[in-house]
């Protein structure tokens, strides 16, 4: 039986890469407005979880609903096509390494989606995208192009570009991993806000801190499995299993 | 060195040139062309076409040009397409650089980066937006020098028509050697006709290069 | 008219006799065009300042002009100061030259990509100069440039075609000779293509093991 709060639902999510097997049989589902983080060493695969979500990376089997609908139907290629294309513009990604468009300013960057997408005109789709600019603090910067922008900076502008669709859902795969450690807290920043804002999140991270601060719930995988998950008091200060306390012990040590 | 014989035929070899010249155009035109179509080929999502993309890229880059341009003149009329020598040049030609061109093109667009086309996919963009908006517009960008040394190559090629007797600078050197025994002067004339052409669709190249740079 | 393959094996042994001088120019040509190569490329960074000037226009000239009008020049040229070759040789020296110009710029980029050091390390040892190059330098270069030089040998194989402009009796000329006497260019014509595209996959094929064998052996 499916809650009224399920927002996001995965239903035994499984990936293989020919006999690698990345994910194992994983079910969980977020509620409207919690902000979860997927914590977990390299290869566990919390970033091929995510990118299941909006198909990016399809899954080998298992469902993926948002909002009552399945992502991941199996439909003919044109139909799938479109179903996907319109699904996507209800998830926002948030890529480690940016992928803004370096021929586009930023401006254009955030405009480009809701004008070709949803038939605004040229001033209407530029002010939408002056508004989220303004939003994540790059309002001044509307007209350069991103070699001319710091790490923090191309981050916060690709925020404003998954914003700009007005997604019931946003993704954050690693969002802070490439920047230098000064630029990581002008994106926080954002992020919290966001959360603040009650916009429901998944976050592949690996800050501790921030996910502590930010998230309603956190999820530990390791291997392709979740091995815990529960409230960040709870999996920071008290983890019931070896395997997690393992690689918190690694990992705070690590950061002192 | 017989300057006044250079004096006298000189006339001769510029007429020559602006048909190098019109055959290097139009040769360029069909082949990038041909390689817009072959790259589009390669890339497609219907296996068919990506082997048949690959096979004319196997081909045409596999056989002699020259053979080529003999197939499609002499050869042609056994199967009902005649042609003259200058069309049978532009086409055989123009198909052969084709070849060349698909995988510049193609190139430039597999180097893209796919993290830009995830992210324009998962903004919602289909896959023709997506080439259309941010691949497309990016590869143009990569793929100008490259093509530069395909159409290098091109202007070069157009030599070969001489075998089919095109009056242009190379059969006319030959037509010249053969009448005044003097095959340095001649090799002089039109060389340097050629590299004229050359260096001027060079700068040409590098123009554009400059152009379409971001910032 | 339409094809008609039947005719073929009555004249197969001219074509044969034909691709054996394709492969005969090519394997010369390329033998020529290689050392060559390392001649120019060595003369092109290290030669006194006249020679290498005049050298740089001739490259210059080698790689702005037509192979065709070079192979004009070569053949009739050398008739005109007295030396009276057969066509075949001007062919491979002409093919030879221009592909040996074209090899050296492959190679001035490879012997200046190996390590400065090396050449460093080479003269301290007490070696002069051209010991270095000869025995640390270019032996190293000459393994960077073996796959692109690979492409221009193929690129030879295809352009040793033009030499039946001059008259020699290859692969492309034997074709002609054949259609005169048959009145059938299409089916000739594209069995010659065939031969070319086998020799070609051939010679793809050794590339492929020449790079195997020297990957494996660094």
């Amino acid at each position: 039986m499916t809650a009224k709060t399920d927002f996001v639902q995965i239903r035994h999510a499984q990936k293989s890469f020919g006999k690698l097997e990345v994910l194992k049989d994983i079910s969980l589902t977020v509620e409207r407005g919690q902000i979860v983080a997927i914590i977990g060493p390299s290869g566990s695969g919390k970033s091929t979880l995510l990118r299941a979500i909006n198909d990016l990376d399809p899954l080998s089997g298992g469902e993926v609903w948002l909002d009552g609908v399945q992502v991941n139907k199996t439909l003919p290629h044109r139909q799938y096509e479109k179903h996907i294309n319109e699904m996507r513009q209800q998830i926002g990604m948030v890529f480690q390494h940016f992928n803004l468009f370096p021929h586009m300013t930023a401006l254009e960057n955030v405009s480009m989606a809701p004008q070709m997408l949803k038939g605004l005109s040229d001033e209407a789709a530029a002010k939408l995208a002056e508004e989220q600019l303004d939003h994540v603090g790059m309002l001044e910067k509307v007209d350069a192009y991103p070699s001319q922008l710091s790490g923090g900076q191309k981050q916060r502008v690709a925020i404003a570009r998954a914003l700009a669709m007005s997604p019931k859902l946003m993704l954050f795969d690693e969002a802070t991993s490439a920047l230098d450690p000064e630029l990581v807290d002008e994106v926080n920043a954002v992020m919290k806000k966001l959360a603040q804002e009650h916009m429901t999140m998944i976050i592949v991270t690996h800050e501790m801190d921030f996910a502590a601060s930010v998230c309603d719930r956190v999820l530990f995988m390791d291997k392709g499995v979740v091995v815990e998950e529960g409230p960040p008091e709870v999996l920071f200060k008290n983890p019931t299993q070896q395997r997690t306390r393992d690689f918190l012990r690694k990992h705070l040590e690590g950061a002192k | 060195m017989d300057t006044d014989l250079m004096l006298k035929v000189y006339p001769f070899f510029l007429e020559a040139a602006w048909i190098t010249i019109l055959l290097s155009v139009l040769t360029a035109i069909l082949g990038l062309t041909c390689g817009a179509l072959g790259a589009a080929s390669r890339l497609s999502r219907f296996v068919v076409l990506r082997f048949l993309g690959a096979a004319y890229v196997s081909v045409f880059r596999g056989t002699p040009a020259l053979i080529q341009l003999f197939i499609l003149y002499f050869g042609g009329p056994q199967i009902g397409i005649q042609l003259d020598a200058f069309e049978a040049g532009v086409i055989g030609l123009g198909i052969n650089a084709g070849a060349y061109m698909t995988e510049t093109i193609r190139g430039a667009i597999i180097s893209i980066d796919k993290g830009q086309r995830e992210a324009a996919r998962t903004v919602g963009l289909s896959q023709w937006q997506t080439m259309y908006k941010v691949v497309l517009p990016q590869a143009a960008r990569l793929m100008v020098r490259p093509l530069g040394v395909n159409l290098n190559m091109l202007v070069k090629a157009t030599a070969l028509v001489a075998a089919i007797s095109v009056v242009e600078l190379t059969y006319t050197a030959q037509r010249y050697i053969g009448s005044t025994y003097k095959p340095f002067e001649m090799f002089l004339m039109a060389g340097v006709l050629y590299m004229i052409i050359i260096f001027v669709v060079g700068r040409g190249v590098a123009w554009l290069d400059r152009r379409v740079q971001i910032t | 008219m339409g094809l008609d393959f039947s005719i073929i094996p009555d004249h197969l042994d001219v074509i044969l006799l034909g691709c054996l001088w394709t492969i005969g120019i090519t394997v010369a040509a390329a033998i020529l065009s290689f050392f060559g190569g390392i001649i120019f490329a060595v003369m092109a960074l290290y030669a006194p300042w006249f020679v290498r000037l005049p050298f740089r226009v001739v490259e210059w000239v080698f790689m702005g002009t037509p192979l065709l009008l070079q192979l004009f020049l070569i053949y009739f040229g050398l008739v005109q100061i007295g030396i009276d070759l057969p066509a075949f040789v001007a062919g491979v020296i002409g093919l030879g030259l221009h592909f040996a110009v074209y090899n050296s710029e492959l190679i001035q980029t490879a012997i200046l990509a190996v390590d400065k050091g090396q050449m460093e390390a080479a003269r301290t040892v007490g070696l002069s100069r051209g010991q270095a190059l000869r025995k640390v330098v270019i032996p190293q270069a000459v393994r960077a440039v073996i796959p692109p030089i690979g492409n221009n040998m193929i690129a030879l194989l295809k352009d040793s075609a033009l030499v039946s402009v001059i008259g020699v009796s290859e692969l492309t000329l034997s074709a002609q000779r054949v259609i005169g006497s048959t009145y059938r260019p299409l089916e000739f014509y594209l069995l010659a293509a065939a031969f070319y595209y086998v020799i070609n996959l051939c010679m793809e094929w050794v590339q492929r093991k020449i790079e195997r064998h020297i990957a494996l052996s660094r």
